[in-house]
């Protein structure tokens, strides 16, 4: 936006007329720009950066990214800058740790600037958007077999307080391969851009130990807002993150997977910021325009024709009070590509990773699976293993009511199937499976049923399988 | 007094300006030194407001504001077919030539190839008398359609020149004395304001349906050709799948698929998909009926209000050629959404849940763009002598988004009061993988098709559908009593009738949008597999009277077959399914 960036000499303001939680009013503000960044200088000389966030008349309203406490209305100046908000990405960036604004954490030099690129970044034309197919193998047998991730795909993982979200999204940060056609792992992993938006240090910690231990860190840049950080801040460290994983896959041609965790605490600090402006708040006060802004993050994962680089996402949430149906995942399933929903259940039960299969979902997994990506079986197999899983899940809540007696002989194998597939596919522990390992277990863990039962598996793929049972079909009978 | 003004606010979308001379409301304005498109959606004194259609940041106070004196207009001409538009026409594919892969601001191109000659063969004469609508000739947009080039609405006169011959979008083809003295000129392309209805002479009743090939739809819950139904789901349980599989098999000639604030990866994948898919009706690439607007939800948010209207306004101009046009619109939330979020940057006082209190209005107004009519101007039969109507038909089908799953949000609510098809979409099936995961409890079709059906199907095609959906209510109901007092409660006969459900859920409801040969259903397989699944009902209750147990029943081999009617082949599913009926009727003898 080079055309719209004044040549007079940056002015400095000093008619502050109020100060609002984060944000501060500014008035006999001439010639000031929507989103333009700002340079504060508070009482004691000491600087900090803030965005315009409406200007109105001649006055402004300016939100400061660490935080208002200790400005005056007096003393402090405002200088505006001239351009909206950018950051500065460098290939070099890989391996370093880093804040929202791109400021080293790690005791490292300051990124020396490939580009400078503004962090709310354009749409990608959906015209030129290549249909994310390529099956990435996560090793995780509910994801790889059942809610299949494709390369450009976007997919939160809902949690609940308590549960190892983290753990999951580090074990799929290190062992996401992609396959080559030929079913064999490319070589090549991903980058990983990892933005820590207002977690607690503890899973700060969690996370750099986990990537150093995988081999994982030189490959990351790792952008952090702990929870004791400016709220506001948490707003730019997810468009840092988004706008370098960009840098990195269409500039340089790297298959980049983006982890965000905790987007809750990142709606958070937008409730935060509407509220300080008195918006007329939407459903339990987030402000209505929430899933415009986190489809501004979301949509920036993707693929496009003629460009070998990509960007995955992978995106934790908390579900507030375990509600599916909270604004924060409500909006999240409307613009992701699915979601991997965590069960308490499963966790207490000692499942790990403990992913409720039936709430999940990947609207991706018809594009990468079957013949030449995965498997031809994989797309009957994935639909038989759903509907008798369900199956097993209603008998479970019946049993409960009824008792076990009322039960028939095929209620009774059904059972057994669904606790055998919740402990032995779904409860892989730290393993680390190939697509034919998890298609393979699935077919075992079928074998237990007779033959008729598998409805959505067409014939022919019955009949090339040998079956465990020969005389299934008496049984049945 | 000058058409330039200058901005006082900027908030979000939100543009406040002063100092334009007569800004009328909805005229295009040009905002900043950019050049970015805005509307004018109110004005009190001096102060006009305007909504920008791209984003604003950047946007400094005193900058200029230009009026266009034009409302928002689509350009209407051959060339249509096959593009990808945004929310305000622009044509995608180009703006990608001019500006690469992300969509830069001030960008513009003309929404039509301008240099592509279209072969004209003219349908009038100099001298003859014609009217608005009256087809002066016509252009093969694509193999499929033939695209016809008709008289603006409020030109009347004699044709004083027609062209004959390749034509591009910006010549003239034809000249029409309106008297006076005063010659029009008509161009291929055409301009209409899309907030404008586009006339017709009149609505008629909507007594054909839209056979989808989706047979929980053609079946129970069908949508009649010029209707509107709507399709309401939480996320995940299927809405756009739905929506792509209309796009792809609905037996009309025109489809127009608004993305309206959704997601940027399942536009690539109708992009990639539709140039290859052939539609089963015509043998062609379903890109050669299709329209695409794509507004995905990081576009800007106004642009996404406008989508929509683009769209309609498409989709009423192919009507208008006399074809059956299919608009889908994903989804309509997201546009109420829009509403809302400019409504709130107005500090509007809102009404139910934060949406404005205009929001229903909008709504019908929206859907009553729907309907089956008897076009401007006349079409000429085979011979290209006598005058006959031209009948068009325009359906409507829109996805809802309500949060959490909840009809009883206002855009569900109000969408539900004009639509004549609603679509329920259950998380509960979804979640179990049944897909279409469209309940039948709580769906519904107000459309009187049931003659059209018994004439051009079969007779007993209201009473069979009559009965499944009676067995699957009362299936419902004896599952509640089973999950509270145990399975032993019932008798044989409602033991069958679990049994019969469940087999007709498995076997005829549940079908794969994707695989196969089930992906699109023809009506008439439709209608033998509904009759088989019957058929055996009746064969059980009958074995039940006569004192075979339910064992009997669960063993006949046409059980197995049930389950696999669906791979049957839809060349000769009506002989090998009647052959099954025959022998399940016979199987009493």
């Amino acid at each position: 936006m080079a055309e719209s960036r004044p040549s007079l000499v940056l002015k400095e303001y000093r008619t502050l007329s109020e100060i609002r939680g984060p944000l501060i009013f500014l008035n006999r503000a001439a010639g000031i720009a929507y989103q333009e960044v700002v340079r504060i200088t508070d009482p004691d000389g000491v600087m900090r950066l803030g965005r315009v966030l409406e200007v109105s008349g001649n006055h402004g309203v300016i939100q400061v990214f660490i935080g208002t406490a200790g400005l005056d209305l007096k003393r402090t100046r405002v200088r505006f800058m001239g351009d909206v908000a950018r950051l500065d990405v460098s290939p070099a960036m890989l391996g370093r740790v880093l804040d929202g604004a791109g400021q080293p954490l790690d005791g490292g030099p300051p990124i020396v600037p490939a580009a400078s690129l503004d962090i709310n970044g354009s749409p990608i034309n959906p015209a030129v958007r290549a249909h994310p197919s390529e099956f990435i193998q996560t090793g995780i047998s509910a994801i790889d077999g059942l809610n299949t991730l494709t390369r450009g795909q976007k997919l939160p993982i809902f949690t609940l307080s308590g549960l190892p979200a983290n753990e999951l999204a580090a074990q799929i940060a290190a062992q996401a391969r992609v396959s080559g056609p030929s079913g064999q792992a490319e070589t090549e992993p991903f980058a990983v851009v990892f933005a820590a938006i207002g977690i607690t240090h503890r899973e700060v910690t969690f996370f750099t130990e986990a990537f150093q231990a995988s081999g994982t860190a030189e490959r990351t840049v790792v952008f952090i807002n702990r929870a004791d950080d400016p709220s506001i801040m948490r707003l730019y460290t997810a468009r840092a993150a988004l706008t370098t994983a960009e840098y990195l896959a269409f500039v340089h041609d790297q298959h980049v997977l983006v982890i965000m965790t905790d987007m809750t605490n990142y709606c958070e600090a937008l409730r935060e910021v509407a509220a300080a402006r008195e918006e007329v708040p939407g459903r339990r006060g987030y402000p209505g325009y929430l899933y415009s802004d986190l489809a501004s993050l979301y949509e920036r994962a993707g693929r496009i024709r003629g460009r070998r680089g990509s960007i995955t996402q992978l995106v934790i949430l908390t579900m507030p009070d375990d509600d599916i149906t909270h604004p924060i995942p409500d909006l999240t399933g409307y613009i992701t590509e699915g979601q991997i929903v965590l069960s308490r259940d499963l966790h207490r039960k000692g499942v790990y990773p403990p992913i409720d299969v039936l709430p999940s979902l990947s609207r991706q997994m018809k594009a990468g699976i079957g013949e030449g990506k995965t498997r031809a079986d994989h797309a009957p197999v994935a639909a038989e293993l759903y509907a008798l899983y369900a199956r097993g899940r209603d008998l479970r809540r019946l049993i409960a009511i009824i008792g076990e007696a009322a039960l028939s002989d095929e209620d009774r194998l059904i059972l057994d199937f669904a606790d055998r597939f919740e402990r032995e596919f779904v409860g892989q522990g730290q393993t680390n499976r190939t697509i034919d390992e998890t298609l393979d277990l699935a077919w075992e863990l079928m074998a237990m049923l007779p033959r008729d039962l598998l409805t959505r598996i067409p014939e022919r793929m019955l009949q090339q399988r040998v079956w465990a049972e020969p005389d299934d079909t008496e049984r049945a009978r | 007094m000058s058409n330039k003004g200058r901005i006082i606010r900027v908030a979000g979308p939100v543009v406040g300006a002063v100092g334009l001379s007569f800004p009328r409301l909805y005229d295009v304005v040009r905002v900043g030194h950019l050049g970015l498109i805005g509307e004018v959606i109110r004005l009190a004194g001096d102060r006009t407001t305007i909504q920008v259609y791209e984003e604003t940041a950047g946007l400094r106070l005193g900058e200029p504001v230009i009026s266009t004196g034009q409302p928002l207009v689509v350009q209407l001409g051959p060339g249509l077919l096959g593009q990808i538009y945004d929310g305000l026409q622009r044509p995608l594919t180009r703006l990608s030539e001019i500006s690469g892969q992300f969509i830069e601001r001030g960008v513009d191109a003309f929404p039509l190839a301008t240099d592509v000659p279209w072969p004209f063969a003219p349908r009038v004469q100099v001298g003859d008398a014609v009217g608005p609508g009256d087809v002066l000739g016509v252009v093969p947009e694509t193999p499929v359609i033939e695209h016809r080039v008709m008289v603006p609405v409020g030109v009347r006169g004699r044709v004083s020149a027609i062209a004959d011959g390749p034509l591009t979008v910006r010549d003239v083809a034809a000249v029409i004395d309106v008297g006076c003295g005063q010659l029009r000129e008509i161009r291929l392309v055409q301009t209409w304001p899309v907030r404008q209805p586009r006339p017709v002479q009149a609505k008629l009743d909507a007594d054909e349906p839209l056979i989808t090939g989706t047979r929980v739809i053609d079946a129970f819950f069908p949508v009649a050709k010029g209707g509107a139904a709507i399709i309401p789901g939480g996320f995940g349980t299927g809405k756009t799948v739905v929506e792509q599989s209309l796009a792809r098999w609905s037996d009309v000639d025109v489809v127009i698929y608004v993305g309206c604030g959704e997601r940027g990866n399942e536009i690539a994948d109708v992009l990639e998909e539709f140039p290859r898919s052939i539609d089963p009706y015509t043998g062609e690439p379903l890109m050669n009926r299709t329209v695409l607007i794509a507004n995905t939800s990081n576009m800007p948010v106004a642009a996404r209000e406008a989508s929509i209207y683009t769209g309609i306004t498409i989709a009423e101009y192919y009507r208008d050629m006399g074809y059956d046009v299919l608009l889908l619109a994903d989804s309509t939330s997201r546009w109420g959404e829009a509403l809302r979020e400019i409504s709130g940057r107005l500090e509007e006082i809102p009404g139910e849940e934060g949406y404005p209190a205009y929001l229903a209005a909008r709504l019908s107004e929206f859907y009553e763009r729907a309907g089956r009519v008897r076009c401007l101007g006349t079409g000429r039969d085979a011979s290209g002598g006598n005058p006959v109507p031209r009948i068009g038909s325009l359906t409507l089908v829109g996805a809802v988004s309500p949060p959490g799953g909840d009809f009883s949000e206002p855009i569900t609510q109000g969408s539900m009061r004009v639509a004549g098809a609603f679509w329920a979409l259950s998380y509960d099936l979804s979640r179990r993988r049944h897909f279409p995961a469209i309940s039948w409890t709580q769906s519904y079709s107000l459309y009187p098709l049931k003659r059209w059906y018994s004439r051009h199907v079969a007779r007993d095609w209201s009473d069979l559908v009559g009965e499944a959906i009676a067995l699957l209510q009362r299936a419902d109901e004896l599952e509640e009593i089973v999950q509270l007092v145990g399975p032993e409660a019932l008798s044989d006969n409602e033991h069958l009738l679990l049994m019969i459900a469940q087999m007709i859920r498995e076997g005829f409801l549940h079908q794969s949008a994707f695989e196969g040969e089930d992906r699109y259903c023809p009506l008439e397989k439709t209608y033998w597999m509904l009759k088989a699944f019957i058929t055996f009902y009746h064969r059980g209750r009958r074995m039940l009277d006569a004192g075979q147990g339910l064992d009997a029943v669960r063993a006949l081999p046409a059980r197995a077959a049930l389950a696999r009617l669906k791979e049957e082949p839809a060349e000769n599913a009506a002989t090998s399914i009647k052959a099954l009926v025959d022998q399940l009727v016979e199987g009493d003898a």
